[in-house]
């Protein structure tokens, strides 16, 4: 491996290398204590809003280095109503479920024809739906905190609570079996698609890497989730809300990368005119970003109510802050147009592990925050100027 | 003899894929006005870039002496610390800003941290005096016409105390009258003993204000011509220019020409921002199968618009008139539609319209035709890479791979992938818009043999394009277009640029 290729790979998975040596600087501060099974699996209970949101901010942010600040606030605001209409009005709980998502793909429709069919700039149009669905949520509530705590099938679904995991079938002593042998079948199953795609390269005669990079590459990926599943199911097994964020993940790799819609918010990023040029409506995408992360707020409220085993109406702060942060760690390009779903997912990880480690580490909440601010003005200025080339830009 | 002011020595430029300029040579004594003439790309423009600091000492080879001594500027300030002022094409003046405001935005009067604002107001009505603008200095530059603005820019390069002026095509976008009195002002500067370099595409212009000409072809001094010793005529000039017979330059082809394929008919677009400003006017034109019919014009005759506002009318606001393919009114109202009737638009400005610099050839490639390649909206990336892979080696685009961004690929490479892109989207009628602006001859001829084998497949092609010589060379039937009007129809037979021109000024 001569040198070019050897920076290649550190420029293509920077965040990776980054996020392995955080772990193993937090492995070794905290005496191993981050790698225990309940550690590992409250990384995933914890930061699940984080990677729901971080996932439609992604899209957002890929139409042009455009934010939507108002997620936290719209959070709160269906969670709460999800709340009141579980607690007090007594409905069904998957009418509630639909209720919920209809609100918060509604105010992200809302919001969405401002800024792409009126061209508001959406910084403006999401400050605005930050302070107003933050008033609303207090207004909805009445300034209270209202239980879920009864709930219990809503909390079970949603992963919220102590014990919300998949139960085990096999029942084998101090490990969680089923989630062990989902763990290998994913893996397995990765290995195969991967392999095929391969495959049909090599027959096509298009370029491939080399068979050891690919090897290397795909086991240590397979490595990782067997890892990872084992390492839960020595705790409790599968975190319910796991599911949900899996499927979040999966949904939205696809779209992003396989789809002619996903091509469109790439497009867009790149070069609005020659997106509109090539006929596809630009107004449409912008549209479909920002409805979908109101859909996708939605869904974190769910998760987050459940969680918390109530709703206030101070949940949901900073929410925004920590999608965007994740979705610039996870090189995603302020300008827009460049970002993928796995990156986002490994910059948020990323914030989770620096959030869990340090808090083992008992650091104050207050340098905590300076630390992640640190991470984040890295992770962009590391971006920009990877990209650039040189360091400053003079002239 | 008079004194040398400027010397430029040997200098040669290169960027990355294409040498701008090689071993150019430029000398300009003081007190003259100095015209620099050539095709569109030829270099003038990156000749100035140098000579002002933009592209910075270092970055080119050769010497610039001025007034004597070596000069090594780093930035466009060391240039005008000499004396050195440049006035680009587009002008840069803050459009909220007053004239006076915008005339010492950099070089203001007074104190660091308080501008003296009598002063800058005085001043500014003085320079303002002096090139005859009558306006107040506290006007808004909004408020203001085009051709005020120039007079705003040069009054702006007086107040840095310019001793050398460069004019990069001022009279780009003034009337025929603003034009003439700025060329008058430049003579009156001139009595005065200011020294100008004027680049100028407008010869009827250059031979009126210049003492000397220097003609530059594809990166190249080819000769200088002095006022009463050279022939100034605009046909001397232009032989400079184009320079080589032009027969060479162009692959022929054997015409099979059907029937009309695209007819438009009375076609009017209105400017979109300036809605009573009429932009295309009662247009009539057809195209006919396997043929390639040219539109030859002055920048802003309103081809490009016209083009744009056919095309899913992405172009001017109040647009009337009818189109035909193959006999068949159609309504055009969005890109999506006209892709859909087999047309394709391969814009002008290939970076800023054309492609996504950022992204991978493969992935322009089909982006106008990603139906080519999905299946329920779902792509398939086995079929991409194969239809990218397919142009790349068709058109011969010189890259390592598809999945190469686009962004570092050659002016030439590049348009490349903007016709791929467009190819792919399978249209029966391209309208290719300056298809072979700024790249060099070599590309130029590829792209032409292209051109041929589209229409060899019985597809139709327009040709917008300001450099007459390609317009001749390449077409069957040109039309000439002035002020948003087709002002003159030629048989490729009957063409030339005396004819072409004389149409235009016969309009105008």
């Amino acid at each position: 491996m001569n040198n070019n290729k050897a920076l290649d790979f550190v420029k293509k998975y920077t965040m990776v290398i980054v996020l392995v040596l955080v772990f193993a600087m937090f492995a070794i501060t905290t005496g191993g204590d981050i790698l225990l099974p309940a550690n590992i699996s409250n990384i995933i209970s914890q930061n699940a809003y984080v990677f729901i949101l971080a996932t439609g901010m992604l899209l957002c942010i890929l139409t042009g280095g455009n934010i939507d600040l108002s997620v936290g606030s719209v959070v709160c605001f269906v969670g709460a109503v999800g709340a009141k209409l579980m607690v007090e009005a007594g409905l069904n709980m998957y009418l509630v479920i639909i209720i919920m998502l209809a609100v918060g793909t509604a105010i992200g429709a809302f919001q969405a024809f401002w800024i792409a069919y009126v061209r508001i700039p959406p910084f403006i149009v999401t400050l605005a739906g930050m302070l107003a669905f933050r008033g609303l949520s207090n207004v909805v509530l009445n300034g209270m905190t209202v239980s879920i705590k009864d709930q219990k099938s809503f909390v079970d679904l949603f992963g919220g609570g102590a014990n919300c995991y998949i139960s085990d079938i096999f029942g084998f002593d101090g490990i969680n079996g089923l989630c062990l042998i989902v763990g290998i079948t994913c893996a397995a199953i990765f290995v195969f698609l991967q392999f095929k795609k391969r495959m049909t390269k090599v027959k096509k005669n298009y370029e491939v890497e080399s068979a050891a990079a690919f090897w290397i590459k795909t086991c240590i990926i397979a490595a990782t989730i067997v890892a990872f599943t084992f390492r839960l199911a020595q705790h409790k097994g599968i975190p319910t809300v796991l599911i949900w964020v899996c499927l979040v993940i999966l949904v939205y790799g696809y779209i992003t990368s396989n789809t002619t819609v996903g091509r469109a918010f790439y497009a867009v990023g790149g070069n609005e005119k020659a997106t509109k040029l090539s006929g596809i409506n630009t107004n449409k995408v912008y549209f479909l970003a920002y409805t979908n992360m109101g859909l996708l707020s939605a869904l974190a409220a769910m998760v987050t109510i459940a969680r918390l085993t109530s709703a206030q109406p101070t949940y949901g702060q900073n929410y925004e802050m920590d999608a965007i942060g994740s979705c610039f760690i996870g090189g995603a390009s302020a300008y827009g147009g460049i970002g993928t779903v796995g990156g986002v997912i490994i910059g948020a990880t990323l914030m989770g592990v620096i959030n869990m480690g340090m808090s083992l580490m008992s650091v104050d909440a207050n340098w905590q925050k300076v630390v992640k601010g640190a991470v984040l003005l890295a992770a962009v200025i590391f971006d920009v100027v990877s990209k650039r080339g040189k360091m400053l830009a003079l002239d | 003899m008079a004194k040398i002011l400027l010397e430029m020595k040997d200098i040669t430029k290169t960027f990355p894929g294409v040498k701008a300029l090689s071993n150019v040579n430029l000398k300009v004594e003081e007190g003259e006005v100095h015209a620099l003439v050539g095709e569109n790309g030829a270099g003038k423009s990156t000749l100035m870039n140098v000579l002002s600091g933009i592209y910075p000492y270092g970055s080119y080879e050769g010497d610039i002496v001025y007034d004597g001594e070596v000069c090594k500027f780093n930035k466009i300030k060391d240039s005008e610390a000499k004396g050195i002022v440049i006035i680009h094409q587009e002008l840069a003046l803050v459009p909220y800003m007053t004239i006076a405001e915008n005339m010492f935005l950099g070089n203001e009067r007074g104190k660091k941290f308080k501008i003296n604002w009598n002063e800058t107001n005085d001043l500014a009505a003085e320079y303002l005096k002096m090139v005859g603008l009558k306006e107040q200095p506290q006007v808004l530059i909004k408020d203001i016409g085009v051709g005020k603005q120039q007079l705003v820019e040069i009054a702006k390069a007086m107040a840095k105390k310019a001793r050398l002026l460069i004019l990069d095509e001022p009279t780009a976008s003034l009337n025929e009258e603003d034009s003439k009195a700025l060329l008058d002002l430049i003579l009156k500067f001139k009595k005065e003993g200011l020294t100008s370099i004027i680049i100028s595409h407008k010869l009827n212009e250059v031979s009126y204000v210049a003492d000397k000409i220097t003609v530059i072809r594809d990166g190249c001094t080819i000769e200088t011509l002095t006022k009463g010793v050279d022939d100034f005529s605009e046909s001397r000039i232009i032989k400079g220019m184009v320079g080589r017979e032009i027969e060479d330059r162009f692959p022929k082809r054997e015409k099979h020409i059907g029937d009309i394929k695209l007819e438009v008919k009375n076609w009017t677009a209105y400017h979109p921002v300036y809605f009573e400003r009429k932009v295309v006017d009662n247009v009539n034109f057809n195209v006919r199968k396997g043929e390639i019919v040219g539109i030859s014009g002055l920048m802003g005759a309103g081809r490009t618009e016209l083009a744009m506002s056919i095309f899913g009318k992405c172009y001017g606001d109040k647009i009337s008139g009818q189109t035909f393919i193959d006999g068949k009114e159609v309504h055009m109202n969005s890109v999506k539609e006209a892709i859909e009737h087999k047309l394709a638009y391969v814009t002008e400005d290939r970076k800023g319209n054309g492609l996504i610099l950022s992204n991978s050839i493969k992935i322009n490639t089909t982006l106008s035709n990603l139906k080519g390649v999905s299946k329920h909206k779902v792509i398939n990336k086995d079929d991409e890479y194969a239809a990218a892979a397919d142009y790349k080696q068709k058109l011969a685009i010189k890259c390592p791979t598809v999945e190469q961004n686009v962004g570092n690929l050659s002016g030439g490479n590049m348009q490349k992938v903007l016709l791929a892109k467009w190819m792919f989207a399978d249209p029966d009628i391209l309208i290719l818009d300056e298809p072979t602006r700024g790249i060099d001859v070599g590309a130029k001829y590829e792209i032409y043999c292209i051109m041929n084998q589209l229409v060899a497949e019985g597809k139709s092609v327009i040709m917008i394009s300001s450099e007459m010589p390609e317009i001749l060379g390449m077409c069957d039937r040109i039309y000439v277009m002035n002020e948003g009007k087709i002002v003159g129809e030629l048989d490729a037979s009957e063409a030339s640029q005396e004819a072409i021109m004389s149409h235009i000024i016969k309009a105008s």
